[in-house]
């Protein structure tokens, strides 16, 4: 099993302690004032361009604040097994893949189960603060499922926020009871906002007892989808936009798909990979369509991003995914194991530890801070890509060969951005390195210029090296975005000084897999 | 006659249990079953059969011959 993040972890081995950290940050003050607010301090660091009422919701929100995914947790019950429309990367013998991507959700739960699901893991995971109903069909086309699951959580855990996900066929109709229900975030997977463009994806829809083909279905789901989001956002609702690029069927389209949703009051958009892997069955996958490369959903997300907030940190995690992004727990809480646990909710506690938490992340964003203020006389036009070894908490905490997934900054003299996650398949398994093992990495990483661990071996070391990517250990357990930083620092001192020379990088692969590493 | 699942191509992904009007489809040892005495083809009730209609995999639902031809009460 693997072990609750605790707050000591954060003072490694090597890494400064908390109070160390807090100390400098202290010293060091806070002098950038930042014209639009990102670089404002004390802010908690990720606000970006929301407006405060609207990050006060988010902040704490794994899936909707790349700067919370690091220190929350989420949780999806899979209650709601029937969709009513039918989507060409959709295989629902495995999973619905709007939401979550295309595995096996091990099991479908009844509403009472999944209350007591939720119970089970927030005592067990203080960090746990979400609750969504994400499929594995679509949550409104079971809605007295999705909400009597919500009805029940709500009243014994009234502190876990709910969140649904739906393809927004029949949300106009739910929306009054959305709102009743107290549900503060919705995410609506929109693809298109051209019908024709939809007879590409949905192949039909069930709506008014009919079951509609071609461009009427397509015209029918996106009046639906922009009708129900509008209602939404009226209401005060966030709304979050999930799209799936899927290259030379939507992928331009979605520039306009981001303007329509962001006219219409979207707080974040996600545009996340299309996977087709063959062996999930679905029509995208027997077809031979391909996903976008990691390059190509990077020049997307960066071409909407002047529209509005996008979500780079998307895990499209299965239907009963539980804990950290990126680190799925769901085997620990299986329903034998869940009905046998011995349940204490105590509110109490599991405030006080988010408070500390919060305490942690202020730390983390002074301690960026400052290190950004010795950038400030920076003016090179260098970008460079860096992975990050990490199993949470907003440090650089994991061994190279542990690693599941590698987070993803884009370091400039702008700073340090979040920019993705590249998942991978364990290199080092039990102890031994398999041979062929690390070229997959390579292929995952072969976009950036470095990747920063708490520990590596010398073997996947030199294959790095080979592959031109410097790794590096002299940061480890340090904060992620201050060493990115620093590390850029010094990329360009070594730069300046003729030590390395700068090459652009190539493009890199998103893995075709399911995530279910536990 | 009446509908019929055939349990090996369903999913059970329990789409066509709350559209059938009759409340004849239920949940059975890991699929969908139609109880034929409830089902009335939807006549009277839609153009179409809704368990047809709603589910996802083609030739799921289908015609029982087997079955005595659904009578309206008089
Ligand atoms: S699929 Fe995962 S990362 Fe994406 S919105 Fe849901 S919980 Fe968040
Ligand atoms: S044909 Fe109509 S009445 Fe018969 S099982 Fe299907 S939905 Fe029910
Ligand atoms: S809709 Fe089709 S696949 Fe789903 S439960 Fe009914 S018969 Fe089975």
């Amino acid at each position: 099993m693997q072990k609750l993040l605790q707050l000591h972890d954060f003072g490694g081995p090597g890494g400064k302690t908390l109070d160390d950290v807090r100390r400098e940050a202290a010293q060091t003050g806070c002098s950038s004032t930042g014209g639009s607010g990102k670089a404002s301090c004390g802010s908690g660091a990720g606000q970006g361009d929301l407006p405060p009422e609207i990050w006060d919701k988010v902040k704490n929100h794994p899936c909707y604040s790349e700067q919370a995914h690091h220190h929350f947790a989420r949780m999806h019950v899979a209650v709601a097994p029937a969709c009513n429309i039918q989507c060409n990367y959709c295989n629902r013998k495995y999973d619905c893949a709007n939401e979550s991507r295309p595995g096996v959700v091990s099991e479908k739960l009844t509403p009472e189960q999944a209350a007591r699901k939720v119970l089970a893991v927030a005592s067990t995971i203080p960090q746990m603060t979400v609750l969504g109903v994400a499929g594995p069909g679509d949550p409104l086309a079971n809605p007295g499922k999705t909400f009597k699951t919500f009805e029940l959580v709500a009243a014994t855990a009234p502190d876990i926020k709910l969140c649904l996900s739906t393809n927004g066929l029949t949300l106009p109709d739910h929306v009054e009871q959305i709102a009743a229900m107290n549900v503060d975030h919705v995410t609506i997977t929109i693809n298109m906002v051209d019908p024709e463009i939809g007879t590409k994806i949905y192949p039909w829809i069930f709506y008014n007892h009919r079951r509609i083909e071609g461009v009427e279905a397509s015209r029918i789901l996106s009046e639906r989808q922009l009708l129900g989001l509008e209602m939404l956002t009226a209401r005060g609702i966030l709304v979050k936009v999930n799209s799936v690029m899927i290259p030379g069927v939507n992928d331009k389209h979605l520039v306009e798909v981001n303007k329509a949703v962001k006219s219409r009051g979207a707080f974040l958009h996600n545009i996340m990979p299309l996977i087709s892997a063959p062996e999930h069955g679905t029509v995208f996958g027997l077809t031979g369509q391909r996903g976008p490369s990691a390059q190509e959903l990077k020049a997307l997300q960066d071409a909407c991003e002047g529209e509005m907030n996008m979500m780079r940190h998307c895990r499209q995690c299965r239907a009963d995914a539980v804990g950290l992004l990126g680190e799925d727990r769901s085997a620990e809480f299986s329903t034998d194991k869940v009905m046998e646990m011995d349940v204490n909710y105590d509110l109490a506690a599991r405030q006080a530890y988010q408070a500390k938490v919060e305490q942690e992340r202020e730390v983390i964003a002074k301690a960026k801070q400052a290190e950004l203020a010795k950038l400030v006389d920076e003016t090179s036009d260098i970008k460079i890509l860096v992975a990050i070894a990490t199993k949470g908490g907003g440090r650089i905490n994991e061994h190279f060969g542990h690693a599941h997934e590698f987070q993803i900054y884009e370091a400039s003299s702008a700073g340090a951005k979040f920019v993705g996650h590249r998942r991978v398949d364990l290199y080092c398994e039990g102890g031994y390195a398999s041979a062929d093992g690390v070229e997959p990495i390579l292929r995952a990483l072969n976009d950036c210029t470095a990747v920063l661990v708490a520990k590596i071996g010398i073997c996947p070391k030199d294959s790095l090296e080979g592959a031109g990517i410097e790794a590096v250990e002299s940061y480890a357990f340090e904060f992620i975005e201050q060493s990115v930083i620093a590390y850029f620092k010094d990329y360009l001192a070594r730069v300046g000084k003729s030590e390395i020379r700068h090459v652009a990088r190539g493009d890199a692969d998103i893995r075709q897999g399911a995530f279910t590493e536990t | 006659m009446a509908y019929k699942i055939v349990a090996s191509q369903c999913t059970a992904c329990s789409a066509c249990e709350p559209e059938c009007p009759n409340v004849a489809i239920y949940e059975k040892g890991g699929t969908f079953v139609i109880n034929p005495k409830k089902c009335t083809e939807c006549l009277g009730h839609f153009d179409i059969p809704q368990c047809v209609a709603v589910c996802p995999v083609d030739n799921t639902c289908v015609i029982d011959n087997s079955v005595p031809r659904y009578q309206a009460p008089a």
